[in-house]
């Protein structure tokens, strides 16, 4: 970690304001916290602004500091406290997980494809501005590893030439598969599963048949008895 | 409240379940270190100095932040038993003070801190002296801006937060935060602005290390290089209680007393930081204009002239004017003078402010011009409407009273006058005086509001007591204090009385002046009827003590004399100037807006052939023939206590006692009110009397914040 400052003020845009529909869901973030609690909205609204900018600008502090009634400064606070708020453009934010058992698998390679293809140093957009990498520390799916982030999305079972063309199809804007990048479905073995094969695990006649449990009843309204 | 038994070193004693640990402790007698903790700010816990040893806790226990409701009694029903000097507790406060020193950087022989610095005192009791093991880089923080009174050297923060719960909390402008985390959290302001509070100057002082130093005193001096005295300020009618801190003549800086009563322990930046203004722009020896250039003179030929002047010159073609800064002492001694010279044209009130005098210009009880619910009281109100008045700037200090009254419980608190923050909410109902008459026939929402709380006080500031129709305004504010309830039983708040009639002053001088009656005599003139009359030439002379707030140019052909300090606006209009003492420059008696009586020192002499200004007039009456009953300050202060009763006893505050109606109906009088909107008198906080107008630092702070604040009003 270093001291996270906003960035310098050329790069800042003109002003922020959130779009309609992202407005709207602020609205009804707010109002979710009671009344003269509404500051408890600041982490949701920095995420969507983030969201939607790619990072939380100058303008989008003070913005979010007026809606919430809340002094700048504490809006600072909190945005400089969290270092998944960029307070930089970041473009495609590419995060590689090299944790020991992503580490172990080869994340490695993974890295190595991102120096060779967004940037030697992490932390730094690439010459297009398009994109930038970091490393992270594990995102709980080492039985998938390596793998890496974008967005809200795992790229899972990489190696370096498939990063590469992952890198590239991001670039150029191309769909890419969410998940493992091999045959794998989700975190099951490659080639499908060989424990817990057996029938009669399944057709009830080690447990019982399968009953399934009845719905629970809908919640009282208040003043229902 | 419920109390629990503890035993603190040994020592078993009965605790208030509401103290902390760290308060108990100390009443055992225990000393404490800390940093982070503050008896007037919100608990942090952060710094981790204060640890203790709780016995049969599994860690050390933070002492500030565990309540003593929480410290439960050991399993065989004996009282919990609290180490505070065992070897456990000071190893854990040496590991603490380890990791404190890790990254603050060792620089004591340049910090302004150094000598009365928390962290270097406690690093004596608990620093490791013997071996160090930080063999790796120290880390260094940007300095940041934070306007022209604090100065940073953020490598020394140890992240106390002091300040920011000072700035968020007390002065009420959260400007400071702390961004970032762990290793790399900084104290800041908002993006290298200034810390925009009149109270900015105490964040120094909170400080434990030389983090934030005061920037007007940096590389000036050490601390055990100055002597102390304690004194009174005098830069608004508080009275805020002050400790001067000089080094030969010179006043290095000004440091705030403890008051509970008054100031608790904040003073406001123009009472910390005009000090400059004392050394510079003052008048060091007489002059007397001749051919219309002032020449310097001795003070024989000065008394000389005035003497001319004053035999040709009937009484009822003289005058004289009280400035702000006045101690009791020289208005008595000028009144005498003036009074056996046959003078009636006396006014203490160079504001022009329409109190003191009933209508037919008696003198009026005291409580009627007085700041009757006092400033401690002020915490127990529920409902304050300001008229006229902008406490931030006319009292800094009281105005975070009233904010930290309106923390602490319901306040509803109105505001009459221009809109400006006053860093606690306030109704703003608008800058008509028909409000007040609205107020009284019931038919404005908030006399219901006044009407329904148990302590209403109302508030009137210079701004509502110095127009044209004050008389009027003073009648309807009476008014509304006696049908809400505002003059309650008559004792002190906490004995369960109450006064909510408050004028709230802008001049230190100012009540001293209206108890001795330095006031328009039968048939005087008050100080519009002497300026007009000055200028329309049936004023031949004129004598100012100290007064320069109002328009000095047009005062027409009467001889004027200027006894003060300073060369400011009248003595440069001056005939004769009589170099008075500042307030750090004599021993003075100030009254302040509650009528408490307070004792300033002398913390230096005047400079050059100035003199003590009682002293001068002393010395003048001789010259005239008309020499004053007293040869040294103690006989004065015997007048005095003859002349008026209270001035025997320093340091408390009135009672309220007076709950006669006749008083109360007595106040101001009725009649058309002015369609002018309420406007506030102090337009430029930093620049409002002599002393600050000669600084250098409050023209900065004029600079920096003045025009900011302005277009804020707007």
């Amino acid at each position: 970690m270093s001291v996270r400052r906003l960035a310098p003020p050329d790069m800042q845009p003109p002003s922020f304001a959130f779009t309609a529909e992202n407005a709207e869901w602020v609205k009804a973030t707010i109002a979710k916290y009671p009344a003269g609690r509404q500051a408890s909205a600041v982490i949701p609204m920095l995420w969507k602004g983030q969201e939607q900018e790619g990072w939380v600008t100058h303008p989008m502090i003070e913005s979010i500091a007026r809606q919430l009634d809340m002094p700048f400064i504490r809006v600072l606070e909190v945005a400089t406290f969290y270092t998944m708020f960029n307070l930089e453009p970041v473009g495609i934010l590419v995060q590689v997980c090299t944790t020991s058992p992503c580490w172990l698998r080869g994340s490695d390679a993974v890295m190595d494809a991102c120096k060779k293809h967004i940037h030697p140093h992490q932390k730094t957009l690439s010459a297009d501005g398009k994109m930038s990498w970091m490393e992270v520390e594990c995102l709980g799916a080492c039985v998938n590893a390596p793998m890496l982030q974008v967005g809200s999305d795992f790229y899972e079972d990489l190696d370096g030439p498939i990063t590469e063309k992952l890198i590239a199809d991001l670039r150029a804007g191309k769909p890419v598969k969410a998940g493992p990048a091999n045959a794998r479905h989700s975190s099951e073995p490659e080639g499908g599963a060989i424990t817990l094969t057996e029938p009669s695990l399944y057709d009830g006649s080690i447990i019982g048949k399968y009953k399934p449990v009845a719905p629970p009843p809908p919640p009282k309204k208040p003043g229902e008895a | 409240m419920a109390t629990r038994k503890l035993i603190v070193d040994g020592k078993e004693i009965e605790a208030d379940e509401g103290l902390t640990l760290l308060q108990a402790c100390e009443q055992a007698g225990a000393e404490i270190p800390r940093f982070c903790f503050h008896e007037r700010l919100s608990v942090a816990g952060n710094c981790r100095m204060c640890l203790v040893e709780w016995v049969g806790a599994p860690k050390p226990q933070a002492s500030c932040a565990l309540q003593v409701k929480d410290i439960f009694p050991n399993k065989d029903g004996t009282p919990a038993k609290i180490n505070t000097t065992s070897p456990y507790a000071k190893k854990a406060r040496e590991g603490v003070m380890e990791f404190l020193l890790i990254n603050h950087p060792l620089d004591c022989p340049i910090c302004d801190q150094g000598g009365e610095c928390d962290l270097q005192d406690q690093a004596m009791g608990y620093g490791r002296a013997d071996f160090h093991r930080f063999n790796e880089n120290k880390r260094a923080v940007e300095d940041k801006y934070m306007g022209p009174l604090v100065k940073t050297i953020m490598t020394r923060c140890i992240q106390c937060t002091r300040c920011v719960r000072f700035a968020t909390e007390v002065a009420g402008v959260p400007d400071l935060g702390a961004t970032g985390r762990g290793e790399d959290m900084e104290i800041t302001t908002y993006l290298e602005k200034a810390f925009e509070s009149e109270l900015s100057g105490n964040v120094v002082d909170l400080c434990p290390v030389g983090a934030l130093t005061s920037k007007p005193y940096a590389f000036n001096a050490r601390p055990w290089e100055l002597k102390k005295t304690e004194s009174i300020d005098v830069m608004d009618a508080q009275g805020s209680n002050i400790r001067v801190d000089t080094r030969g003549p010179q006043v290095m800086r000004v440091l705030p007393r403890l008051n509970e009563d008054v100031n608790e322990e904040w003073i406001s930046d123009k009472a910390r930081h005009a000090c400059d203004g004392l050394s510079r722009q003052r008048l060091d020896r007489p002059y007397i204009r001749v051919n219309g250039k002032l020449k310097p003179a001795t003070w024989a030929e000065a008394f000389a002239a005035i003497a001319a002047k004053v035999k040709s010159a009937s009484g009822d073609r003289m005058a004289a004017i009280v400035g702000d800064l006045a101690a009791a002492e020289e208005i008595k001694a000028l009144k005498d003078l003036m009074t056996s010279l046959r003078v009636k044209n006396l006014d203490c009130r160079q504001d022009g402010a329409k109190i003191g005098a009933n209508s037919s210009g008696e003198k009026a009880p005291r409580q009627t011009y007085l700041f009757n619910t006092g400033i401690a009281g002020v915490e127990a109100a529920d409902a304050i409407l300001l008229v006229g008045a902008n406490p931030r700037w006319e009292a800094p200090v009281l105005n975070a009273r009233i904010r930290k009254a309106w923390l602490a419980g319901p306040v509803a608190i109105a505001n009459i006058g221009p809109a400006v923050d006053l860093t606690y909410k306030v109704e703003q109902l608008g800058t008509d005086v028909g409000i007040l008459a609205n107020i009284v026939n019931g038919t404005h929402a908030f006399a219901k509001v006044l009407k329904d709380a148990k302590r209403p006080m109302i508030i009137l500031g210079a701004g509502a007591i110095t127009r044209s129709d004050s008389a009027a305004i003073l009648a309807l504010a009476a008014r509304i204090a006696g049908d809400t309830g505002m003059i309650g039983p008559a004792g002190t708040h906490a004995d369960g009385g109450w006064n909510g009639f408050n004028i709230l002053h802008t001049a230190a001088s100012r009540v001293a002046g209206l108890d001795l009656g330095f006031l328009p005599g039968e048939g005087g003139r008050d100080l519009a009827a002497i300026l007009d009359g000055a200028q329309k030439g049936e004023i031949d002379f004129l004598y100012l003590l100290g007064a320069d707030e109002f328009d000095v140019a047009h005062l027409g052909r009467a001889f004027i004399v200027y006894q003060g300090s300073h060369g400011d606006a009248g003595a440069h209009h001056a005939d004769v100037i009589l170099p008075g003492a500042a307030y750090t420059e004599k021993d003075g008696t100030y009254i302040n807006f509650e009528g408490r009586v307070q004792q300033a020192r002398r913390a230096a002499f005047p400079p050059g052939e100035a003199k003590e200004d009682w002293a001068i007039l002393r010395a003048l009456s001789e010259v005239l023939g008309v020499k004053l009953p007293y040869d040294s300050r103690a006989q004065l202060l015997k007048a005095l206590e003859q002349d008026v009763t209270h001035f025997a006893v320093p340091g408390s505050a009135p009672v309220h006692a007076d709950t006669s109606a006749a008083t109360w109906g007595g106040i101001g009088q009725s009649g058309p009110l002015d369609s002018r909107p309420l406007t506030h008198t102090v337009t430029d906080y930093w620049l409002t009397n002599p002393i600050a107008r000669a600084s250098e630092t409050m023209a900065q702070c004029s600079r920096e914040f003045g025009a900011a604040n302005k277009m804020a009003a707007e």
